[in-house]
């Protein structure tokens, strides 16, 4: 116990230090990017209208508008750094890749008889996944030290067995002396010599990230263009957003048409409030994802499984919310309304249930966030189609381009749902915030 | 039997921990239909109490309101309210708003719209009928909450600090306004406020209310809001018992808060 917590301080530390390394990395990329701004634009880049009258803008957040030009850098720069990184044939080629292609050393042996030999050893560098043909060993020159050829996957290390009999001993790599145990390196890679007198040779693996990590930007869209065409695993890219969507849709109605009457019945009605007081609010702090291993035993892992879920993730999140509005209502508009002589019924259709649309458009926003993240998490456990199911599929085959495209996805229907709420929200509530 | 009538009301308020508050007691007053009648007390006095209970948000302890010869037990739309401010609905426009008092008892749109036309004029807000209530200044909305009050055409008009929230001008214009719709429509018109000197103005009858417990300290008849219908306000102001009448209640409302004070510092 003890020693596994400490395990947990130290790799925390040291997350801390590389969380700090990459921020510092990208702030200083940022900082390169403001002075080339600021070169480019000296003089002429001013606060314009009211607030270029402002003597105080540090501390005053309305004197503080998002600089575009640092957000469109901001992600041009992400995606140098990914091509570079990943050795991009897109980006220049900052980092050292992978050798690639035929290497070779020199090496010296000695055998039982005492004698010394020299060999040649040809390694043909391929990229992982090829199978390349062995190429033939170089000519002989007699002695007892043959000559090999190998092929290897960049990255990866191969062996290369002694080849005579007891004594036969590797001395020399490119003139450098070498015993079992030692490593020494050669211009493309290292070679280590096992204790039985083996070479396993590493090609040098350079400084680029391997695609099985992270694939280049180019692999990842070529990745797209095919699953565009083809889909995954028989199923289209697009097909399985849909099955997404179409199961947040649903479950957030159902959430909708539930939960915002249960929510006025609560704001209205004393017995109410209290018979479901309890279940929202205990409710409530669970996460959704904690229902899935109950939901699954529930209703197996077909689409009422999952629509289930999402109705729950939307209901009690539109029920707090249209209890919000209608506690939100001004007591002055009622007393307005009743001594404009409207009814009970008037009052809940041209009162409350205007007024609270505010908070409950709120609601949706957050609850619609809370149904995209359920749903993914729901087919990454178990789904049939669906952005959640095309990703855990394929990480499963480390196809780790199709699961970044799938989180790019993920990533882009979120905020165009928030968009679209959004602009529901300014469209059908534009006396929001301004009461 | 026309009028209102407030028939020895009493408001006590049970507090959580035993105690109880008076915050009116035995209050008995005559309302003449037409009649201008201004509230003034510190605070505490209960004169928002009093008013909700004349509009019928709150049930008194004792006693009873009468309107017309039959008892207040509720809202209705013969007792119209004016709310210090935040009572507009914001997802209606101007029009919607001024209308809204017709339109739920299902009158025919176009008899609406004339009435609604009409009222705009009244009010002077002939452009704005379009617009929502959060484009409008203060001073606009509170002709807004005037008018939608007038277009369901109460016997008696609430106005709990109607322009309590509006700069000194808007104030000013828009008490001309209150005198000029009760001399136009002839209204009763019941208006609870903190300020004296608007007490003075729109007020022909004014009651100072004192605190702890609720009850009418003094009751004055006052020509100025007579004076004041068509007339510059600011003249009102110097006719020649205007001063000595806002310094006398003024030193009367400073004693009942000194007293408060006093009170409060010995508990």
């Amino acid at each position: 116990m003890a020693q596994e917590i400490a395990e947990l301080v130290s790799s925390s530390l040291w997350m801390i230090v590389g969380i700090a390394l990459i921020f510092a990395l990208y702030l200083g990329i940022s900082a390169i990017c403001y002075l080339v701004w600021g070169l480019f634009t000296r003089g002429r880049e001013k606060a314009q209208g009211y607030t270029s009258l402002k003597t105080v803008t540090f501390g005053d957040e309305s004197a503080v508008v998002a600089n575009r030009i640092a957000s469109i850098a901001a992600v041009i720069a992400i995606f140098l750094i990914w091509g570079v990184a990943t050795g991009s044939k897109l980006t220049p080629n900052l980092l050292p890749g992978p050798v690639s292609g035929p290497v070779s050393f020199e090496y010296t042996a000695t055998n039982a008889a005492g004698e010394t030999g020299a060999g040649r050893i040809d390694l043909l560098v391929h990229e992982f996944g090829e199978t390349p043909e062995t190429p033939a060993p170089a000519a002989e020159d007699g002695d007892f030290a043959m000559n090999q050829s190998v092929t290897v996957a960049q990255r990866r290390k191969v062996l290369v067995k002694t080849q005579a009999d007891e004594g036969f001993a590797f001395t020399e790599i490119n003139g450098k002396p070498v015993s079992p145990g030692e490593t020494v390196s050669f211009d493309d890679g290292n070679v280590f010599v096992t204790t039985r007198g083996s070479l396993s040779i590493e090609p040098d693996v350079g400084m680029t990230m391997e695609a099985l990590y992270l694939p280049p930007p180019e692999a990842v869209w070529s990745r797209f263009i095919d699953l565009n065409k083809n889909g995954y695993q028989g199923v289209g890219l697009w097909e399985n957003v849909f099955w997404s969507l179409i199961r947040v849709v649903i479950g957030f109605a159902l959430g909708c048409l539930f939960g915002i009457p249960l929510g006025f019945a609560m704001g209205l009605n004393g017995w109410l409030r209290g018979w479901f007081d309890p279940i929202v609010e205990f409710m409530r702090p669970v996460p959704p994802l904690a229902l899935i291993p109950l939901i699954i035993i529930w209703f197996g892992i077909g689409e009422q499984g999952k629509i289930s879920l999402l109705f729950l993730a939307a209901l009690w999140i539109m029920t707090i919310a249209a209890r919000a509005g209608v506690s939100g209502v001004n007591i002055s508009k009622v007393h307005a309304a009743y001594s404009l002589g409207a009814t009970k019924k008037q009052i809940l259709s041209k009162v409350i249930l205007p007024n609270s649309l505010p908070e409950i458009f709120t609601g949706a926003r957050v609850a619609m966030g809370v149904c995209w993240g359920t749903v993914v998490a729901a087919e990454l456990v178990a789904a049939e189609k669906g952005a959640g199911k095309m990703i855990i599929a394929a990480s499963k085959f480390q196809l780790t381009d199709i699961v970044i495209i799938g989180i790019i996805i993920i990533g882009v229907i979120g905020y165009g749902i928030d968009m679209i709420m959004r602009g529901a929200e300014n469209k059908l509530v534009p006396w929001k915030g301004r009461g | 039997m026309s009028g209102l009538t407030i028939n020895d009301v009493s408001m006590t308020f049970e507090l959580p921990n035993g105690g109880s508050v008076e915050a009116l007691k035995n209050i008995k007053l005559n309302i003449k239909e037409g009649e201008l009648l201004s509230v003034l007390g510190p605070s505490g006095c209960g004169k928002t109490t009093l008013l909700n209970i004349l509009a019928g948000f709150l049930a008194p302890t004792g006693g009873e309101i009468d309107l017309n010869g039959h008892k207040v037990v509720g809202p209705h739309p013969e007792r119209g309210m004016v709310f210090q401010q935040g009572a507009l609905f914001e997802w209606m426009n101007v029009e919607e708003n001024i209308g809204f008092g017709p339109s739920m008892k299902g009158t025919p749109k176009a008899e609406i719209a004339g009435k609604v036309e009409e009222l705009l004029g009244i009010v002077g807000l002939q452009d704005f009928g379009k617009k929502m209530i959060y484009e409008l200044s203060g001073g606009m909305q509170q002709r807004v909450a005037l008018a939608r009050c007038l277009c369901n055409d109460p016997d008696v008009i609430l106005m709990d600090e109607p322009l309590g929230a509006l700069d000194a001008l808007t104030r000013e214009k828009m008490q001309s306004l209150v005198l000029d719709i009760w001399k136009k429509t002839g209204k009763t018109i019941i208006l609870i406020t903190h300020s004296v000197e608007e007490a003075l103005l729109l007020g022909e009858r004014l009651l100072v209310m004192a605190p702890r417990p609720g009850r009418v300290h003094k009751e004055y008849r006052l020509p100025f809001a007579e004076i004041g219908v068509g007339a510059d306000l600011r003249e009102v102001k110097q006719h020649k018992d205007f001063g000595p009448t806002r310094d006398e209640i003024l030193n009367m409302i400073w004693d009942m808060e000194e007293e408060i004070m006093g009170r409060t510092e010995t508990a």
